[in-house]
């Protein structure tokens, strides 16, 4: 056991071990099913499915998130953005419904882009900056309100139809996961945001253009921040004040969880993936467990705080 | 004389940023007590101060991990459990309320401790172990308080809101209209506290060999290590420290509004803010360099831009906007350096 565990490439390991963990929950929240009621719908494909459907969500702003993580650099503007385009894409409906949604996204990612890498503002603070501001602009133009404009039937369909069985908002977060692995994998850009989250310096030297490598990141997470929110707005048939705010840290953890380094430079897709689906699977069996929310958020951070500590340990400063 | 002043241009010049942000409170504190109706009044500064308390220590608490290039995420949390725990104990006799305070104080030092042991010994990146043992803080808050409410001592809170005056008055010390004592006796007692714990705490530790090595490790924590320095104890003691402040800030959180809540947004919006007022103040996000002093002018920045609101006829719904953009264009303003720069190499430190 100990010598396959010892085996597994360092980058293999937060993958094999959240999946594994994936499991035990699902076995865990089986057993209390079957005590209680009798029953097992953890492993029905219904019930998978539909947890997948609402975990898309999520699976998209993290799949932004993650660029802008691999770059040692975090988009804490996630929360208005996701809003202010769902916003702006009900409000404009009709067919420039999703063009506008992603137009809000692009612009705020070239916001954030322009900010951390022209004016060196750290990232933490100016995308911090850049989500108040957009609170703002929300409030301002809703009259604090949420607002009456209905999802077009283009984002209903989207985000809560099903096709050949499989609820479209997983086509949708596959569809975003195949654009990711392609940029990461197999282009220079994407070659070119591992360099700079190593060394920005270093990539400098090399060549390559890391100020836009920079804001191109922050333009991905702002466009997967806004895809988000339109899906969530056909989900929910309108969009509301503070729709974004329950996303922001579960998609950072579900990055770190997935082991992509919070400094920058490491990390697989394929485990921001795992870690996404750990965390909604494990929300949905402590809420068929009834589970209160004070337990909720103990188990919440000392699922994190335990997983990071098997396998996400930094280096010791002296060997 | 003339080699005072020299020092303390000198002093200026090494600390720009916090001469500034000095400046710009002052600036705008003068300005809103022109625009008052009643400013430069005790009872103005008295509402002012109380305002400002939770935020500060909040502030201060977030400076010490971000000295050391790291980032607390869990100090809105940790203020908001220390808030409810105060909200169940401090009430009773004079000794209970005493040893009500000293166990919330000593809850959120522990939390610290804890966040301290877990970034040093357990190796995690110190902004991502604690957003998660923030989630931790704010499961306890709400086993403690599942709903909004409390009971603390009524006298404690009447006189620990108000003036000097006031709190003499309501423990019967000596006579609060004594001549002596009327020059001090407008001073609001929430702005005594900040000084006393918060500059009274930070100032020493600052001057100690702990103190000292947070900054080296902010600067370079291998040439700190090389030097033996104690890394592991700085580190423990910077969280520890932090959890201090943070519990300060929900002790008098709880004190003021006589009640705890457990709110995850209320605690999220402590944290951002605390990062904001940092930075504000002149520390780098990158450590090594500030203070809780700067943190403790930065907070109060954010505050008395917030009480314009109140005195100039703004849209409230363009309050966030307004709020959002003095932020953004607050830290655009550290960009300055940027353009200065000759070598772009040393933009990537």
């Amino acid at each position: 056991m100990t010598s396959a565990f010892s085996r597994l490439r360092p980058d293999d390991k937060p993958v094999v071990i959240s999946a594994a963990f994936i499991v035990l929950i699902l076995i865990l929240g089986t057993v209390y099913t079957l005590a209680t009621q009798g029953t097992a719908p953890l492993f029905s494909p219904n019930y998978l499915l539909q947890q997948l459907q609402t975990g898309a969500f999520l699976g998209i702003v993290a799949a932004g998130m993650m660029m802008v993580i691999l770059l040692g650099h975090i988009d804490l503007s996630v929360p208005w953005t996701l809003t202010a385009a769902a916003m702006m894409a009900t409000a404009v409906g009709g067919d420039m419904a999703l063009p506008t949604g992603i137009a809000v996204g692009v612009a705020v990612g070239l916001i954030n882009g322009l900010g951390v890498a022209y004016l060196r503002i750290p990232s933490m603070i100016f995308t911090l900056g850049v989500d108040s501001v957009m609170r703002g602009l929300m409030v301002w133009h809703t009259g604090g309100f949420a607002p009456q404009d209905q999802a077009t039937p283009l984002m209903r369909f989207l985000a809560a139809e099903k096709l050949l069985g499989i609820p479209v908002a997983i086509f949708v977060w596959l569809f975003v996961s195949v654009v990711i692995v392609t940029i990461l994998g197999r282009t220079a850009f994407g070659r070119s945001i591992y360099a700079t989250g190593n060394r920005e310096a270093a990539a400098y030297l090399s060549g390559i253009r890391t100020r836009w490598v920079i804001v191109g990141a922050f333009v991905i997470s702002g466009v997967c921040a806004a895809i988000a929110g339109i899906l969530l707005a056909g989900y929910s048939t309108k969009a509301y004040q503070g729709m974004g705010n329950a996303f922001l840290l579960p998609a950072i953890a579900a990055v770190v969880i997935g082991g992509t380094r919070i400094l920058g430079g490491r990390g697989r897709y394929v485990g921001t993936v795992v870690g996404v689906t750990l965390i909604v699977l494990l929300n949905s069996v402590l809420s068929i467990m009834q589970m209160p929310e004070a337990g909720r958020q103990v188990i919440y951070g000392t699922v994190i705080v335990g997983m990071l500590l098997v396998y996400g340990r930094d280096k010791q400063l002296t060997a | 004389m003339s080699s005072k002043l020299a020092n303390l241009a000198s002093s200026i010049r090494q600390n720009r940023a916090f001469a500034g942000a000095v400046l710009m409170l002052l600036a705008l504190f003068v300005l809103y007590n022109i625009l008052h109706p009643r400013g430069f009044s005790s009872a103005v500064l008295i509402q002012n101060a109380n305002e400002s308390v939770a935020i500060v220590f909040v502030a201060m608490a977030q400076t010490i991990p971000v000295l050391l290039g790291g980032l607390d995420l869990s100090v809105g949390a940790v203020m908001t459990l220390s808030a409810c725990i105060a909200s169940v104990l401090v009430n009773g006799s004079p000794l209970q309320i005493i040893m009500g305070m000293v166990a919330t104080l000593l809850a959120g030092t522990a939390f610290g401790f804890c966040n301290g042991l877990i970034v040093v010994y357990g190796r995690l990146q110190p902004i991502i172990a604690t957003l998660a043992t923030g989630a931790i803080a704010m499961g306890l808050a709400l086993f403690i308080r599942p709903k909004p409410g409390g009971d603390v001592d009524g006298d404690l809170n009447w006189a620990v809101t108000n003036s000097l005056w006031d709190f003499v008055d309501t423990y019967g010390f000596f006579d609060p209209d004594a001549a002596w004592f009327a020059p001090v006796a407008w001073i609001p007692v929430p702005l005594l506290i900040i000084l006393v714990f918060g500059a009274g705490v930070w100032l020493p530790f600052r001057r100690t060999v702990i103190g000292r090595t947070i900054y080296a490790i902010g600067s370079a924590e291998g040439a700190a290590y090389m030097s033996g320095l104690p890394i592991n104890r700085a580190k423990i003691a910077a969280f520890t420290l932090a959890g201090f402040f943070a519990a300060c800030g929900g002790l008098y959180l709880a004190i003021q509004t006589a009640s705890g809540n457990a709110d995850i947004t209320q605690a999220g919006a402590y944290t951002l803010n605390s990062i904001a007022a940092v930075v504000l103040g002149g520390t780098s996000l990158l450590g090594g360099v500030g203070g809780a002093l700067g943190s403790l002018i930065g907070a109060l920045i954010l505050r008395v831009i917030s009480f314009y609101f109140r005195i100039l006829s703004i849209d409230p719904l363009l309050q966030p906007l307004v709020e959002g953009l003095v932020l953004l264009a607050a830290v655009s303003l550290g960009a300055v350096r940027v353009f200065r720069i000759k070598n772009r190499l040393d933009l990537f430190r």
